[in-house]
C-alpha cells in the first residue's frame, strides 16, 4: 500500500510539473534551450542557466507585477528533439527561446518560431545561414557567427605576411559555415588555400592523421574550422606532431573554458576573434566575478551573450508594453544594446545583433599572472568591420537598392 | 618524390603508421569486448565507458593523489577490474539466462549513469593529461617524425593482446575457461568453480579497456564522451572479426585501423563510415564474421 501511495505521489508530481502553463497576456515566459550536459555544454549547460537567471534577477525578476518564468530545456544536441520541444514550449505559453547551441538545432527552431510567431534569440550557434538564406523576422542572432570569427584573424595574419592556408574542417553545418567564411576571407585578403581536410564532427578523437596532413602541406597557417572537443584535440595533435616555428595555427572557435582545459603551454600564441573577454573592462570584470561565484569558472562569449540577449529582450518587452512578438521585435531593433556584453550593439535589418569583436591572443604561461588570466586583447574590431556588410547579405529581409 | 594515387609515399607511410596506432586501440578494446561476449554472453555496451573511466582514473591519480603515469598503468586496470567484478557480481550475474538484449540494456544504462557522473564531476571542457617525460619526444623514421609515445602505444597494446591470447589459447586455465563456456554444467561437475572464472574474465576484460584508456589519456583532451565515440567503431570491429573470436579481434582491429588510416588520406569524409561499409560487406558474405565459428 505504501508503495502504491509513493507511486501515486510521484505520478501527481509528474503531472504537476508537465502541466502546460497557458498563455496569459503579458506574463513573460522564457525558455533556455541548449545542450545542458552533452558534448557542447560549454556553449550552454550550467553557464547558460546562471547567465539567464542573472539577467532576470538584474532586470528585477518581474514584469507588470508578475514574476518572469524561466524554463530550462535540454535539446541533447539533436535537431529533432529541439524542434519538438520548441513546438511544445511555444504552445504552452513560452514567449521567447534563447541559446540554441548547435547550428542544426537552431535552424530547426527558427522555422518553428516563424510558424508560431514567437521570438527566438540564437547565442550558442554560429552558422551564417541564421542571418543569411535562413533569416527570419522572428529570429535574432546575438553573440557571434562564423563570419565574425573567421574574418578578422585572416585579415590580421594577411597584414603580417601570412597568406597561405590549410584548413581542418569539421563536416557539419557549423564547420562548413566557418570553412565558407574563411575561404571568402582568404580570397579577399589575397591569400591562397593550399588544402582542406574534413573530419566527422564530434566522432573523431584521433586527429593525428589530419595534423600530419596539415603540417606536411607546408602552408603558413593551419586554420581549425571546427569547435569544442574537435578543436582542442586538433590543437593537441598539431602540437604533438611538432607544428613548426614557421607555421601558425588559428582556432576560429575557441571558448575560454577550452583554453582552461588545454592549459597555456598547449594553447599559448593561438590567435582568434572573441566577442567577450571577462578581463577587458571594469564592468566585465565585476559581472564575470559574480558569474564565477555562481558557476565556478569565468564566463565565455556565449554565456555573456545569453545574459545580454535575455536582458535586451526583457527591456524590449517593457518598452513595448506587450509580449506580442512583432511589437517586441520592433523594439529590439529600435533600442541599442548597451551592457556588459556589447557596447553600442544594434540589431540590423538581417537580424544580426552587430557589436564590436576583439582580436585576441592566448598568453604564454609566463605572461599569465592570476587565475583565468589567459588573453591579450590585441585589437578591437568595430562592429561594421566585424560582421558581413549588409550589401553582401543573402537574407531576403534586407532591402537592396 | 614517388607517389601512390597522388599521395607522396612518405606521407602514406606516416598515415599507415598512425593507422596502426589507432588499430592497436581497436584491437585492445575489441579483444576485451570479444572475450566478455565469448565467455559471458553479454554484449557489453559499457566497454567504452570503462575505457573513458580508465583515462579519468589516470587523471584522478595524478591530480589529487600525485601518482604519475607508470602508477596509473599498474593501478588503473586493477581499480577498474575491481569495479568490473563488483558490477558482475551484483548486476550481470542476474541476467545471464536472459536474452542478449537485456545485457545490452543493462550495460547501456551503466554507460549513461557512469558518463553522467563523470560529466557532473569533471565537466565537458576537457582535461589535459601530459605525456610522461620518459616517453616524450620524437623519433625520426626518415619518412616521418613519430612521437615516442605513439610507438609505446603500439608495443604496449599489442603486447597485452598477445598475452591475453596466449593465456586463453595456450594454457590450462584458458582451456578450462573455454570448456566452461561450452558446457558449464560439465565443467562444474569436475569441481571447477565456473562462476568465479566468469567473474575473473569480466574483470580482465574491463581491465583491458581501462588500460586502453590509460594509454589514450595523454593523446587527447579527456571528455566524458571519448568512450562512446570509440565504442561504436569497436563494435564494428568485433562484428567483422567474429563475435567471440580472440585472434579475430586482434587481427581485425589492426587491419581496420590501417584501412581507416588510408581513408583519412584519400577520402577523409568517409573515415568514420568505412568500417561500417566493410561490416555490411562481411555480414553479407560471412554472417559470423571473418574469424567467427559456426
Amino acid at each position: 500500500m505504501r508503495k502504491f501511495k509513493g507511486c501515486a505521489c510521484a505520478l501527481l508530481a509528474c503531472t504537476a510539473l508537465t502541466a502546460p502553463a497557458f498563455a496569459q497576456d503579458n506574463e513573460i515566459h522564457i525558455a533556455l534551450m541548449t545542450d545542458l550536459a552533452g558534448a557542447t555544454a560549454d556553449y550552454g549547460g550550467q553557464g547558460a542557466i546562471e547567465a539567464v537567471k542573472m539577467a532576470v534577477e538584474d532586470f528585477g525578476g518581474e514584469l507588470n507585477g508578475k514574476p518572469i518564468k524561466i524554463d530550462f530545456i535540454d535539446h541533447q544536441n539533436k535537431p529533432d528533439i529541439a524542434v519538438t520541444k520548441a513546438r511544445e514550449a511555444y504552445d504552452s505559453g513560452t514567449d521567447m527561446i534563447i541559446n540554441l547551441s548547435n547550428s542544426a538545432a537552431a535552424l530547426g527552431v527558427i522555422e518553428i518560431a516563424k510558424a508560431k510567431d514567437k521570438v527566438v534569440i540564437v547565442t550558442g550557434a554560429g552558422s551564417d545561414k541564421i542571418t543569411g538564406e535562413a533569416c527570419s523576422t522572428n529570429a535574432i542572432h546575438f553573440a557571434f557567427n562564423s563570419y565574425s570569427l573567421a574574418n578578422s584573424p585572416v585579415q590580421a595574419l594577411a597584414a603580417s605576411g601570412d597568406t597561405s592556408w590549410f584548413l581542418i574542417v569539421s563536416d557539419f553545418a557549423y564547420g562548413l559555415s566557418v570553412e565558407a567564411a574563411v575561404t571568402d576571407a582568404i580570397a579577399t585578403a589575397g591569400g591562397t588555400l593550399t588544402g582542406t581536410v574534413k573530419h566527422p564532427a564530434f566522432m573523431a578523437s584521433d586527429f593525428s592523421s589530419y595534423a600530419l596532413q596539415a603540417i606536411s602541406s607546408g602552408a603558413q597557417v593551419i586554420g581549425l574550422s571546427n569547435s569544442s572537443s574537435d578543436t582542442t584535440n586538433s590543437i593537441r595533435a598539431l602540437k604533438e606532431f611538432g607544428i613548426g616555428g614557421d607555421q601558425k595555427m588559428v582556432a576560429f572557435t575557441l571558448l575560454i573554458n577550452e583554453i582552461h582545459g588545454l592549459g597555456l603551454e598547449q594553447a599559448s600564441g593561438l590567435l582568434f576573434a572573441d566577442a567577450f573577454y571577462w578581463d577587458r573592462t571594469e564592468a566585465s570584470r565585476d559581472w564575470s566575478k559574480r558569474f564565477y561565484d555562481r558557476v565556478g569558472r569565468m564566463p565565455n562569449m556565449v554565456n555573456a551573450g545569453d545574459y545580454s540577449g535575455t536582458l535586451h529582450y526583457l527591456r524590449a518587452v517593457e518598452a513595448a508594453g506587450t509580449d506580442d512578438a512583432a511589437a517586441v521585435l520592433a523594439k529590439m531593433h529600435e533600442m541599442p544594446v548597451n551592457d556588459v556584453f556589447a557596447e553600442n550593439g544594434r540589431v540590423r535589418e538581417d537580424n544580426m545583433m552587430v557589436h564590436d569583436m576583439y582580436l585576441v591572443q592566448v598568453k604564454t604561461p609566463e605572461e599569465s599572472k592570476y587565475d583565468w588570466d589567459y588573453l591579450n586583447v590585441l585589437e578591437t574590431i568595430p562592429a561594421e568591420k566585424a560582421f558581413l556588410p549588409l550589401e553582401q547579405s543573402k537574407c531576403p529581409l534586407v532591402k537592396k537598392g | 618524390m614517388p607517389e601512390i594515387f597522388g599521395v607522396p609515399v612518405p606521407v602514406l607511410y606516416g598515415q599507415l603508421l598512425l593507422g596502426l596506432v589507432n588499430g592497436s586501440f581497436y584491437a585492445l578494446l575489441s579483444l576485451g569486448l570479444s572475450l566478455i561476449f565469448g565467455l559471458l554472453n553479454i554484449v557489453n555496451f559499457a566497454h567504452g565507458t570503462m575505457y573513458m573511466l580508465g583515462a579519468f582514473l589516470a587523471y584522478f591519480l595524478l591530480q589529487p593523489l600525485g601518482l604519475g603515469y607508470w602508477w596509473a598503468v599498474v593501478l588503473v586496470p586493477i581499480m577498474a577490474a575491481g569495479l568490473g567484478i563488483g558490477i558482475e557480481r551484483t548486476i550481470l550475474r542476474r541476467i545471464y539466462k536472459l536474452d542478449h538484449i537485456y545485457g545490452l540494456l543493462v550495460t547501456f544504462a551503466l554507460t549513461m549513469i557512469i558518463e553522467g557522473l563523470v560529466r557532473v564531476w569533471f565537466g565537458v571542457s576537457g582535461l589535459r593529461y601530459a605525456v610522461p617525460d620518459s616517453l616524450s619526444g620524437m623519433v625520426d623514421l626518415g619518412f616521418m617524425k613519430l612521437p615516442i609515445y605513439r610507438a609505446w602505444v603500439i608495443v604496449a597494446a599489442l603486447g597485452l593482446c598477445l598475452l591475453t591470447w596466449a593465456v586463453i589459447e595456450r594454457t590450462r586455465l584458458g582451456a578450462i575457461l573455454r570448456a566452461g563456456t561450452e558446457n558449464p554444467a560439465l565443467v562444474k561437475a569436475f569441481g571447477v568453480n565456473v562462476p568465479l572464472l566468469v567473474t575473473l574474465v569480466f574483470g580482465w576484460g574491463v581491465a583491458l579497456a581501462a588500460f586502453a584508456g590509460v594509454l589514450a589519456a595523454p593523446l587527447m583532451q579527456l571528455t566524458p564522451q571519448i568512450g562512446h565515440s570509440i565504442i561504436i567503431t569497436v563494435f564494428g570491429v568485433v562484428v567483422i572479426g567474429g563475435m567471440g573470436s580472440i585472434l579475430g579481434s586482434i587481427v581485425t582491429g589492426l587491419g581496420l585501423g590501417l584501412l581507416e588510416g588510408l581513408t583519412k588520406v584519400y577520402y577523409p569524409e568517409a573515415s568514420s563510415t568505412v568500417i561500417f561499409v566493410v561490416m555490411i560487406l562481411v555480414l553479407l558474405v560471412r554472417p559470423h564474421g571473418l574469424f567467427g565459428k559456426q
